[in-house]
């Protein structure tokens, strides 16, 4: 027997590897760090290894190899494109992360107990949320670059245990935060049951766990049908799980209710960019050749998840899980682009999943400014006639709600529009009608919102808006800046997605 | 077609304005209504030069367009944001920019006791911009951008007193309304798209030739419901009433002039596609018919002299409506009525200003009375309005109205006989309710209230006025002669067509309804002129009085039709994931456990029954890719 020494393309990797190496200095920070410049220097590790991260993905942009890591890993444009995305969205979350004004004080004390009130009292911080964070950052830009099915599933766990912990985090209501952290980490396990049992039976069926040989034995169609239609089924139960498809979605409102306000962001903007490239790649590459069998079902999934996120956000009361139907109509919006299964499609998805991120992060970011004595304030109710106390607040509010809907000047038209468009050349005449209907039905809760702040009388029970840290002004600055710029000049990015937007087989 | 550099001052001069004004804020108290004014007149001075350039190209060559920026390219699919500026939205732009400098005018002074003068000089310039974004778009989608505009612009001027909580629910009225109007333009823009690849008017234009009816139709019905919203027709009516609620200068502009004619507008536009699509254009006259009965006979019980203005506005956009459904022959009758209406509702409702700011903001007209001594110049440039609203010749209505009543006549058969019956009974209302206005306010005994010292309004008020008022005394016969307007219209609406035999002849037509006037008039000086007035208004009045006076149940109807199945099916909905799947569940695992599972309180948030949900949706995929590959 002999041994072959693994060949790693280094300079592909180098992304993964910088955020994982980040994580690794958090921990030892976490371990060995003074307490008191502990939060200082894992901030600035965090933001760094982002940067030098993203700077590295840069470097490489142009290349693109089958075999970065012994035909595990991929590197092509659509790789780079998503964790480019993921990067930015990151780093901007983190800077939501910052204001620790959100996060429990110690993450092991029992909620009630007189250690929690001790810590309190000592003004700790929860600083594990940053080597948390790049732990999850490094599995979300493995996730979509993954080329075969045990490496896909490894980034999926990489990406998912650090989010349980960090639903768990919420400094206020901390009972409501870990019981829905206990339920993603249950329905996540469960899930990725699924998944490792969609790998046995595609393993079964096709004798081989990368994408390629999948591809080669559907074209070939030698293996026995029964084991690829199972093996597709329960991958996608596994990844539909992580976007929050219908009927795979129940987790998502109570998670991002629970969740601290700036990780439900992290979480509901990256997770989604990551899951979604996993996606397009599985569909793209590996599934390709066998699509009469599994668009039909899609295509419900899809029109299902549009309809059932816009209706039932009608009439939620709380704007946290006002948001978490809200995204989950938007992956019902983005499979769209899934089931085109072509080029205009992959443009359009990876256009449409930066501005929904973007966006997703900007809402929440502006979330996390309304609050009281008690913490942040999610009850809507209570945030009528904000737009007369913090106009501007309100008005940035506005605008990412009317991006969500999809009007005009917002990026969210462009990625509607052209989203919907790709379903259309392709032939996907029912999720045209499904999207445009669902759209006016969304467009109607996001408009709600928009009345109840700028046309009923204020509240007055002690709701009221904070100045935002300097950090979170720039991420909520940032995002709203980048979604009025899409709205308005899309041509150059949608230009570079449209070149460089492919997938390596 | 030729292009030009100069088109997006029209547009930008405005918005500087109100850049400038919202930006400078308290800073700009002292100058910034100046500014506004002065921005908002440059506009229309670029709008005549436009003209005069116009003017001097030959026909074919008159159309100008301006290409911004390139918007969205998405693959084959191109949209670039450009403009567009031919015989049919220079008309607009003239409209929008000249009544809309004079009602700045008269701002000046009706606002010049508001602390926020400022601020609704910068709406006021917003507004204007995006009016004129949404009339000088190349397509549709540069027409949706004006359209959401305005009414951003319009909610924030209904809405301006927004510290009474009145006005602030009418302006809520106003948006969602709206919202459903708008939704029926992004449906067309929608399948516009989808059906012919296309969204510009030359594109939309081009491939109706060869586009499939059912398309067309749906993208004319959608268009429909976006004029309905926005130009307050049935059924999307209810909410121009309450926009009362805001200043007086913005009812003119926007509720009379400007923003609810945006609807006749895009009718009039789109002429290609309803042309194609008659399904389409028979909803559009029976939507004009049906409401300018509905308004006018809202008009008639209406005691708030701004309501009363109010429906009657919606009943001129009926015959608007009415006109530009009966196609070729009536698009450019539909645009006169609209232009000539611009002058009169506009001087009709700075009138209205006047009379309130004279009378304490009373706007009761059982409140009024014997107004036509203290306020001579108002009653003048009121009354003249007036006299061209009924359509008494020579004065600009008559023209305008008795083309369309003539036009509905000769539509042919029964169809003909209907609508002409109709628009000719409307006239005889119109007449009705507009004496009544004028008898109640200003020529029957007063009725004021204590403390009352009506006054005649500053001149900065009332130049306006006169001005609007010679513009409703003399377009109509302007427009008419030598068919000015039809001529200057056809290469845009299509020639005018004269329909092959005429039912009744035009002499015919206006002898018809020169009486049908007459008749309105005369009930309506017996009754309020000859008789006093109560200062209250009667309640022991007929079902009839009472109906109207609730505005023919306008609300009632919403709450039945869309209100309430909407909140039933959505409670549905939510009660289906709060209950049934996890009642299901409880089903299932009581079943298999027997007797021993005790009930439980109805609650979600189980983890269990969260998984249960996905292991069915796991099976139901398994199952539905089954029976796919058999």
């Amino acid at each position: 027997m002999t041994f072959t020494a693994p060949v790693l393309n280094y300079a592909q990797l180098a992304p993964m590897l910088i955020v994982l190496g980040g994580a690794l200095i958090g921990v030892l920070i976490e371990a060995f760090g003074p307490r008191a410049s502990r939060h200082a220097s894992q901030l600035f590790i965090t933001v760094a290894s982002l940067v030098a991260a993203f700077a590295a993905l840069v470097r490489v942009r142009n290349q693109s190899s089958v075999d970065a890591a012994m035909g595990s890993v991929g590197f092509d444009g659509a790789g780079v494109l998503l964790q480019g995305t993921i990067l930015i969205i990151a780093l901007l979350s983190v800077f939501l992360i910052a204001d620790q004004e959100n996060f429990t004080a110690l993450a092991a004390a029992v909620p009630g107990s007189s250690e929690e009130r001790e810590s309190l009292q000592l003004d700790l911080r929860v600083t594990e949320v940053y080597p948390l964070t790049l732990f999850a950052v490094a599995g979300m830009l493995l996730f979509p670059v993954s080329t075969d099915l045990i490496t896909l599933f490894v980034a999926l766990e990489m990406l998912s245990l650090p989010l349980y912990l960090m639903a768990g985090l919420s400094r206020r209501r901390r009972l409501m935060s870990q019981e829905s952290a206990l339920k993603y980490f249950l329905l996540g396990a469960f899930s990725s049951a699924f998944l490792l049992f969609g790998v046995a039976y595609l393993y079964g069926y096709s004798n081989s766990v990368t994408f390629a040989g999948i591809q080669a034995s559907i074209t070939g169609g030698s293996g026995n049908d029964v084991f690829l239609l199972l093996g597709i089924a329960f991958i996608s139960v596994g990844l539909l799980f992580k976007v929050g498809a219908v009927p795979f979605h129940a987790w998502s409102p109570d998670v991002y209710q629970g969740a601290p306000t700036a990780i439900t962001g992290f979480m509901a903007a990256a997770t989604k960019v990551a899951a979604f490239g996993a996606i397009l790649r599985i569909f793209y590459v590996a599934f390709a050749n066998a699509e009469w069998q599994w668009k039909p079902a899609l295509v419900l999934i899809a029109i299902v998840t549009m309809v059932f996120g816009s209706v039932v956000a009608i009439t939620q009361r709380d704007v946290k899980r006002m948001l978490a139907y809200s995204s989950i109509a938007h992956a019902g919006f983005l499979l769209a682009g899934v089931i085109a299964l072509s080029k205009s499609g992959l443009d359009a998805s990876i256009f449409y999943l930066f501005a929904y991120g973007i966006a997703t992060v900007g809402a929440f970011g502006v979330v996390t400014l309304v609050r009281d004595s008690a913490g942040e304030v999610t009850d809507l109710n209570r945030w009528s006639g904000l737009g007369k106390r913090s106009p501007l607040v309100a008005s940035v509010f506005a605008f990412f709600l009317l991006a969500f809907a999809g009007i005009p000047l917002t990026s969210g038209f462009i990625g509607k529009f052209s989203i919907f468009s790709a379903a259309y050349e392709t032939g996907s005449t029912a999720i045209l009608i499904a999207g445009v209907l669902s759209s006016a039905i969304a467009a109607f809760f996001y408009i709600r919102v928009i009345v109840l702040m700028f046309f009923k009388d204020p509240v007055e029970d002690g709701t009221s808006v904070v100045i935002p840290s300097a950090l979170t002004t720039t991420t909520i600055a940032v995002t709203s800046l980048i979604t009025l710029i899409l709205g308005i000049f899309p041509a150059p990015l949608i230009n570079f997605i449209e070149s460089s937007a492919f997938f390596i087989r | 077609m030729t292009t030009s550099t100069s088109l997006v001052y029209l547009i930008a001069l405005p918005l500087l304005g109100a850049t400038i004004l919202l930006l400078a804020g308290r800073r700009s108290d002292k100058w910034g209504h100046l500014l506004a004014t002065a921005l908002s007149a440059s506009s229309f001075g670029v709008g005549l030069y436009q003209l005069s350039q116009m003017l001097n190209r030959p026909t074919e060559e008159r159309g100008v367009s301006q290409k911004l920026f390139s918007w969205i390219s998405v693959g084959s699919f191109n949209v670039d944001a450009g403009l567009l500026l031919d015989q049919l939205s220079i008309c607009f732009v003239l409209l929008i920019t000249g009544v809309g400098t004079l009602i700045h005018i008269y701002s000046i002074s009706y606002m010049s006791h508001d602390e926020n003068r400022r601020r609704f000089f910068a709406y006021l310039n917003l507004f204007i911009a995006a009016m004129l974004l949404l009339v000088l778009g190349d397509s549709y989608l540069n027409l949706y951008v004006g359209w959401e505009g305005v009414g951003l612009a319009s909610y924030l001027l209904i809405g301006f007193w927004n510290q009474k909580p009145a006005y602030a629910t009418a302006s809520k009225k106003a948006f969602v309304m709206n919202r459903v109007g708008d939704m029926g333009l992004s449906f067309a823009i929608m399948i516009a798209f989808a059906t012919l690849g296309t969204v510009s008017f030359s594109g939309v234009e081009e491939a109706s030739h060869t586009a499939s009816k059912a398309a067309l139709t749906a993208i004319g019905i959608m268009l429909l419901v976006a004029a309905t919203g926005k130009s307050a027709q049935f059924p999307l009516q209810a909410w121009l009433g309450d926009a009362m609620a805001g200043p007086t200068p913005v009812s003119a502009l926007i509720h009379a002039a400007t923003m609810v004619t945006a609807g006749v507008y895009l009718i009039v536009r789109s002429n290609f596609i309803f042309d194609a699509a008659p399904t389409a254009q028979l909803l559009v006259v029976i939507v004009g018919a049906i409401t300018l009965m509905f308004g006018a006979l809202v008009g008639t019980a209406k005691d708030d002299i701004k309501k009363a203005l109010a429906a009657s506005t919606m009943s001129q956009i009926g015959y608007m409506v009415l006109g530009a459904g009966l196609g070729p022959a009536g698009y450019a009758f539909a645009i006169m009525h609209l232009l000539t209406h611009g002058f009169f509702k506009a001087g009709m409702f700075l009138g209205a200003g006047s009379v309130m700011h004279g009378m304490n903001d009373q706007v009761d007209m059982r409140r009024y009375g014997a107004l036509r001594k203290f306020m001579p110049i108002t009653f003048i440039t009121f009354g003249l309005g007036y006299l061209a609203i009924i359509g008494v010749p020579p004065f600009a209505g008559f023209y305008s109205k008795d083309a369309i009543i003539e036009t509905a006549f000769n539509a042919g058969g029964v169809k003909g006989i209907l609508l002409g019956g109709t628009a000719l009974l409307g006239a005889a209302i119109t007449a009705f309710y507009m004496t009544r206005v004028m008898v109640l306010t200003f020529t029957s005994k007063e009725r004021w209230e204590d403390n009352q010292h009506p006054h005649e309004s500053p001149i900065l008020m009332w130049l306006p006025m006169a001005i609007l008022a010679i513009g409703s005394v003399t377009t109509g016969f302007l427009f008419t002669r030598g068919h000015a307007l039809v001529n200057w219209l056809s290469p845009v609406v299509g020639e005018h067509a004269e329909s092959e035999e005429m039912l009744l002849q035009p002499m015919v037509v206006s002898g018809l309804a020169l009486l049908a006037v007459a008749i309105g008039v005369a009930i309506a000086v017996m009754k309020y002129q000859r008789a006093d007035v109560e200062t209250v208004a009667p309640q022991n009045v007929s079902i009839f009085t009472r109906i109207a006076r609730k505005d023919l149940m306008q609300d009632s109807f919403n709450e039945a039709v869309f209100m309430r199945p909407g909140q039933a099916l959505t409670s549905l909905l939510v009660k289906g994931d709060e209950n049934v799947v996890d009642g299901a569940v409880r089903g299932i695992g009581r079943t298999a456990l027997g007797a021993g599972a005790s009930l439980r309180k109805t609650q979600t948030g189980f983890a269990r029954s969260y998984a249960a949900l996905i292991l069915i949706g796991a099976i139901a995929l398994i199952a539905g890719i089954w029976v796919v590959t058999q």
